[in-house]
């Protein structure tokens, strides 16, 4: 069952074509990986697809919630989809748990007692059951990008949207993050990642997205395309990220 | 009894608001042209720590920005006199101006002189060029180049602070609406063209002060 | 005519003051909650009321106080309204407090980066939303030390509502000038009171400054 559904997607900044026409289907439980260069559009089509980003033309349906081009009540659209951030962006004012408890006490109107049981529950899922109380700045990279997925997880979205999540991090604390990511998928979340992490989309990923000038150049299974990309862009491309 | 606006008799003293805004503008003229030379000569003196000279402009900068421009005033107009200095209402208005914008612009020029980086002072030294020639043609220019959208916005606040001149009888744009109003009743009115009339010339002074800003302190240079 | 001692003078200059200070709190808090009011409309997505906020705030920056003075007591008599000087002071300077503070702050929040408002949006919290519980907590830490700073022009403005009448300490000062005929001193005395008043503020947020500027 598709739970999204993109069709003919494009996107304009002033005169540059950001996204030429963007076809995509992602079925649940499935997880997809985005690679390609800076510039090419990667991270413009993940962020429409929670609409942090508008299109001008084209259809986007997120399990049975259609967004109209130009919509501005995007509210139904984020209930079902949650986003991590490479820069994390966790309140600084607020403690790791009251950063996860926001959303569902003022969104979802959930009772301050339920959400913080919500709230530790989801902690734990990422191995940070006792950091409940500590503020972000007193935490490493690694524990504050987990901090940012319980947040978003805490929603109970239906997709969950990774936006190079690891790229902001010193590369020990890449691993920490990553086997969190993993779990998830084995537990059956649909996930859309924007990833320079080749080894982990190879294994983790169930279709590769290669973009390339706003259009998905390439797509299939990620060890087939690794192991034999089409063209030769997707060829350099491999060959430069490594 | 329901108050009628008569805006028609405004038009019969237009005399009277014209020589207002003009007497407004030679004041702000004035007060900017002089203003401006103390404050750079206060700012060299607090950058450069001149002995004696900074630390009389230190005081003389905290003692304006923390006290209201009517007192100060005030003390020029009523207090000066009993130490013999004599000033008529258009004297001791300037006098007040410049010394209200030299405080301020001493304070905001300095900043920029600090702004300028050492590499260009080490520069111009290894060229064996003197302090005051390092100065005059490579800081001085750069520090009111940066510091010109906030020396202007200080300009335009001294320029709409001269209202209060009126106070003792200056005459410029309030006074003359003062004048207006008392002989044709109709205050409202009056302190509303007077009051359009300030925003036009606040307006009209920034645009003005950000030309003189490109072409002058810029050099023209695009 | 009695002769006045220069403690007579700083007597009745301080029960002066008293309404300087008085009026100072009032245009402040008072100004505060209109400036947040105009502030938000300043933020809107809505261009109507952008237009409005904007307009305010350049009337009120761009024109003297003292005919803002004026016109609101000019003009509040037109409708009927008994108008005191007190009244009018007030409310003159609560509208001049409230569009700088609105600016003020507004560059507090633009301050806060956009980050913050990309992952509470995602999370599905509206404008208002995320303006109470993300944006104005953080915003509010950046602004104290620029708004005790405008609190010296508050003080400084109070000044001029001694031309309408009100009674506070530059008022007295010209009363007291003229009974007894020493401006020097009178003038010099009211400007030390005020200089005792914001001076310390000025200090107050220098500091405030320095310390953001370390923690960030």
């Amino acid at each position: 069952m598709s739970l999204v559904k993109i069709s003919g997607l494009r996107k304009q900044y002033g005169a540059h074509q950001v996204l030429k026409g963007i076809d995509l289907t992602v079925g649940e439980g499935e997880v997809t990986a985005v690679i390609g260069r800076s510039g090419s559009g990667k991270s413009t089509l993940l962020r429409t697809i929670n609409g942090l980003e508008s299109f001008g033309a084209g259809s986007l349906e997120v399990d049975g919630v259609h967004v109209a081009v130009g919509q501005t009540d995007l509210r139904q659209l984020r209930l079902k989809v949650g986003m991590v951030f490479q820069q994390f962006n966790l309140y600084p004012h607020m403690t790791a748990g009251k950063n996860v408890m926001l959303a569902p006490t003022v969104v979802k109107k959930i009772g301050k007692r339920e959400a913080e049981e919500i709230a530790r529950d989801m902690l734990a899922r990422v191995g940070l059951a006792d950091k409940f109380d500590a503020y972000p700045e007193q935490l490493s990279g690694g524990q504050q990008q987990r901090v940012a997925i319980a947040r978003a997880l805490a929603m109970s979205p239906k997709i969950l949207l990774c936006d190079e999540i690891t790229s902001a991090l010193d590369p020990e604390l890449v691993n920490e993050v990553l086997g969190v990511v993993r779990k998830l998928a084995e537990d059956g979340m649909t996930l859309i990642m924007v990833t320079h992490e080749m080894r982990f989309a190879r294994e983790v990923g169930d279709q590769l997205l290669f973009m390339h000038e706003g259009r998905i150049h390439e797509r299939g299974s990620p060890s087939h395309l690794f192991a034999a990309p089409g063209t030769p862009e997707l060829a350099n491309f491999i060959g430069s990220v490594g | 009894m329901a108050y009628t606006f008569d805006f028609s008799s405004l038009w019969e003293y237009r005399a009277f608001f014209l020589q207002g805004v003009l007497g407004t503008l030679v004041l702000t003229v004035i007060g900017t042209v002089l203003g401006v030379a103390v404050g750079i000569l206060g700012a060299v003196a607090r950058a450069w720590q001149l002995p004696v000279l900074a630390q009389l402009y230190a005081g003389y900068v905290e003692l304006i920005r923390n006290t209201p421009f009517l007192v100060q005033l005030f003390f020029v107009f009523f207090g000066l006199p009993s130490l013999g200095f004599r000033l008529d209402a258009w004297e001791a208005a300037a006098l007040a101006m410049i010394l209200n914008l030299g405080a301020y612009s001493t304070e905001i020029i300095r900043a920029g002189i600090e702004a300028v980086p050492n590499g260009h002072l080490e520069a111009a030294a290894a060229l064996a060029m003197s302090r005051f020639q390092i100065f005059r043609h490579v800081v001085l220019r750069q520090a009111l180049l940066k510091i010109w959208p906030a020396l202007s916005s200080q300009i335009v606040i001294v320029m709409l602070g001269s209202s209060v001149c009126s106070q003792i009888s200056a005459e410029e744009l309030t006074f003359g609406a003062n004048f207006i109003q008392s002989r044709n009743f109709r205050a409202f009115e009056v302190y509303l063209l007077a009051t359009a009339l300030y925003f036009l010339l606040a307006v009209a002074l920034r645009q003005s002060l950000a030309w003189f800003g490109r072409r002058v302190v810029g050099g023209g240079r695009p | 005519m009695t002769d006045f001692s220069t403690w007579d003078i700083v007597r009745n200059l301080l029960m002066a003051a008293r309404w300087t200070v008085l009026l100072s709190v009032f245009a402040l808090v008072c100004g505060g909650v209109v400036g947040v009011a105009v502030l938000l409309m300043r933020s809107s997505r809505r261009r109507s009321l952008r237009t409005v906020a904007i307009c305010y705030i350049e009337v009120f920056q761009g024109t003297p106080l003292l005919m803002q003075l004026f016109l609101l007591f000019f003009g509040l008599s037109l409708t009927g309204v008994e108008v005191s000087p007190w009244t009018a002071a007030g409310a003159a300077l609560t509208l001049f407090t409230s569009a700088y503070l609105a600016e003020i702050w507004r560059g507090c929040v633009d301050a806060i980066p956009r980050g913050q408002w990309e992952a509470s949006s995602s999370l599905g919290l509206s404008y208002v939303e995320q303006m109470r519980y993300v944006i104005l907590p953080q915003a509010l830490r950046i602004a104290i030390a620029p708004t005790v700073g405008f609190s010296v022009q508050v003080v400084k403005a109070t000044a001029v509502t001694s031309i309408i009448g009100f009674v506070e300490l530059s008022k007295a000062g010209a009363m007291i000038s003229n009974a007894t005929f020493a401006p020097f001193t009178v003038y010099g005395l009211v400007g030390l009171m005020y200089f005792c008043m914001c001076y310390p503020l000025s200090l107050y947020a220098k500091k405030l400054e320095r310390t953001m500027n370390v923690s960030r």
